[in-house]
């Protein structure tokens, strides 16, 4: 009642096919993986970090995994610590004025000051103010750059570009993309209408919400970082309110017709800063970490990380740029650009959620 | 006695049926809506989550134009899908039901799930190329001459309807579908000798027949589309938000999960009315 089924394969070839099989698999378990390495490290980070090619090194000298969680903005952060365990984070990045905020909370270990190259960083971003409490380092800063306009200048006229009232102006409507993300923009606009970050308050809500709203009138949309940088990049839109060098830079190459400005009323000036966790169980390896980010290695491999570019917070990671790759980021421009441009606003609970309540209002216009 | 034991016996086997689903309900289901309940009663003070017991967030939902306004443009975007859906479904599902030769109709049912198959998430990003400035349509409308300049489709409220919408139909074909082949062709048969033309065989036969799987899709239309982030926020360009994507900002932005259950229980109520309606219009059916 059996039939025999012949599948063509012969005795041989399949002995043969399965011992091909099993030495491919004991050649691939030899190989260096990091998903095989001995300790792991887990990292809140921005997007910059997930770039393999920065990664890689570190994983293979201390024979680590990092695991990378990518959030944006500071409040995303904090929700996501909150949400977790003490200890299930070991290193995190964090935007350079919130600083005082996560060692208010408690959640930021403080750094031997002789453990990081200091005198190597800009002094323009050092940022002591920020990342050192009560005389204690707590975090460094390792990349920085600009939000302010980016914009295809072969479509849209960059005279145009220097004035920040073209974000709210009709000229361009239906044209403009806006960076979904309410602190540089809000900034943004506190620029455009003469008020500085740091004396941003509540008084000035009414004004700025006004000018969101006259934005979100003429934008097209309102995007995280990759819809923008798309929205840009393919023609979408030719304007990208809250964007820069992050945004452009790493499409130098392929799209040499995007540029980015800082108007004359100045821009925003965003610095990330990486520290280690209070609760890390692992604080001498996250600190080895903190130290390969800013060695100049690293930082040449973050500030072109794949995700977004940026400037680079050590000085001697040129020595490891080339000419191209600092021409994207301006690099013989900063010292005019950090003149003509300002933190990001710090504000308080109430201020907050006022901000974040005029976003929203803003997204539903 | 005898048939007492029998009883207890059935009892406890129905029970021993039941209990596993029971528990799975309670403790994925009315343990965290019983926990998300309480906490939508909650404040939150700076950082901290403080059980208040009271209904401020219900009023500030209420009172904040631009909370309640979500709601609206979820119920907004959820209807015209709907309704868009089983326009295209119906005849789909007809066609395969009653055209396609019976050994292709299972072939064409596969291909009609086909876009199943794929991320939902990478399906969203799919269209929003289609419908860029740069997109394959305008791309092709200004070839052909139909348009001069690009149609604005991409980042817009028909965006995320196109996006919904093709994802919707091949549901609702399968429920449509369903329904079509169960029926006996003897009705139509009998309806026509007695004298119905075509249309009123498809009006006072076909539909009321089939309106059982029509709303069961519509109703798992309605669910699915009212509690979905990914395709607004995908195709939608943040021009205007559903309430799937406030809830995303209390919780993402603001860590603000009082407010964050609060919506979620505004957003189950909607999707409690619309079974409550189906579940009432389905009896009503049968009796």
């Amino acid at each position: 009642m059996f039939r025999h089924v012949s599948t063509g394969i012969t005795r041989k070839k399949l002995l043969t096919g399965a011992a091909t099989i099993i030495v491919g698999a004991v050649a691939v378990a030899t190989q260096p993986n990091p998903a095989q390495a001995t300790e792991e490290l887990n990292a809140l980070v921005w997007c910059d970090h997930t770039d393999p090619a920065l990664l890689a090194p570190f994983e293979e000298k201390y024979d680590v995994k990092v695991n990378l969680k990518e959030y944006e903005g500071t409040g995303a952060g904090l929700s996501i610590i909150e949400q977790s365990r003490p200890g299930d984070w070991d290193v995190f990045v964090i935007d350079g004025v919130d600083v005082h905020r996560a060692v208010d909370m408690g959640l930021l270990a403080e750094i031997p000051a002789d453990a990081l190259p200091t005198s190597d960083i800009f002094p323009e971003v050092v940022m002591a103010e920020n990342n050192v409490v009560d005389g204690k380092t707590y975090a460094v800063t390792e990349k920085f750059g600009y939000n302010t306009i980016s914009f295809d200048k072969t479509k849209v006229d960059p005279k145009d570009m220097e004035d920040m009232s073209v974000i709210w102006s009709d000229k361009y409507t239906g044209r403009i993309a806006v960076y979904d993300y309410y602190l540089p923009v809000i900034g943004l606009v506190g620029l455009g209408l003469g008020i500085d970050t740091a004396d941003l308050g509540t008084d000035d809500m009414p004004a700025i919400k006004e000018k969101l709203f006259a934005m979100k009138k003429v934008a097209k949309q309102v995007g995280e970082v990759v819809s923008s940088q798309t929205a840009l990049a393919t023609g979408e839109v030719d304007i990208l309110v809250g964007g820069g060098e992050w945004i452009t830079a790493v499409l130098s190459e392929d799209k040499p017709n995007l540029d980015w400005i800082i108007p004359k009323q100045g821009a925003l000036r965003w610095a990330q800063s990486i520290g280690v966790m209070k609760d890390s169980a692992k604080p001498d390896l996250a600190l080895k970490f903190v130290q390969y980010i800013l060695s100049p290695e690293g930082q040449s491999k973050l500030a072109t990380s794949s995700c977004y570019w940026g400037m680079p917070a050590n000085a001697k990671a040129g020595e490891h740029l080339n000419d191209a790759q600092k021409a994207a980021l301006r690099w013989n421009d900063q010292a005019g650009y950090l003149k003509n441009s300002q933190l990001y606003p710090i504000p308080d609970e109430n201020l907050d959620a006022q901000m974040q309540d005029a976003w929203v209002e803003m997204l539903q216009q | 006695m005898a048939a007492a034991s029998l009883e207890d016996q059935e009892n406890r086997k129905a029970w021993g049926f039941v209990t596993p689903a029971l528990l799975w309900t309670i403790c994925f289901f009315v343990i965290p809506f019983i926990v998300m309940t309480a906490i939508s009663l909650a404040t939150r003070t700076g950082r901290e989550i403080v059980m208040a017991w009271n209904f401020d967030n219900y009023i500030t939902f209420f009172e904040k134009a631009h909370l309640l306004k979500g709601l609206f443009v979820s119920l907004e975007i959820t209807f015209t899908v709907t309704i868009i859906s089983i326009l295209l479904a119906y005849p789909l599902a007809w066609i395969i039901a009653e055209r396609v030769p019976q050994k292709w109709q299972r072939m064409a049912l596969i291909l009609a799930v086909l876009p199943f198959w794929t991320s939902y998430v990478v399906r969203s990003y799919s269209w929003l190329l289609v419908l860029a400035k740069n997109g394959v349509i305008n791309n092709t409308l200004i070839w052909i001459g139909v348009i001069a300049e690009p149609l604005e489709m991409a980042s817009t409220r028909s965006a995320t309807i196109i996006g919904f919408v093709h994802f919707f139909v091949m549901l609702l074909t399968l429920t449509i579908y369903a329904n079509l082949v169960q029926m006996p062709p003897n009705y139509r048969r009998a309806a026509a000798d007695l004298g119905a033309n075509g249309f009123q065989v498809f009006w006072h036969i076909v539909l009321p027949l089939t309106l059982p799987g029509i709303m069961v899709g519509a109703f798992l239309t309605f669910v699915l589309c009212i509690g979905d982030y990914i395709t607004p926020q995908i195709l939608g360009g943040n021009n205007e938000l559903a309430l799937p994507q406030i809830i995303m900002l209390q919780l993402g932005r603001r860590a603000d999960f009082p407010m964050a259950a609060t919506l979620s229980i505004v957003l189950m109520g909607a999707v409690t009315l619309a079974y409550i309606a189906c579940a009432r219009w389905l009896k009503m059916e049968r009796t």
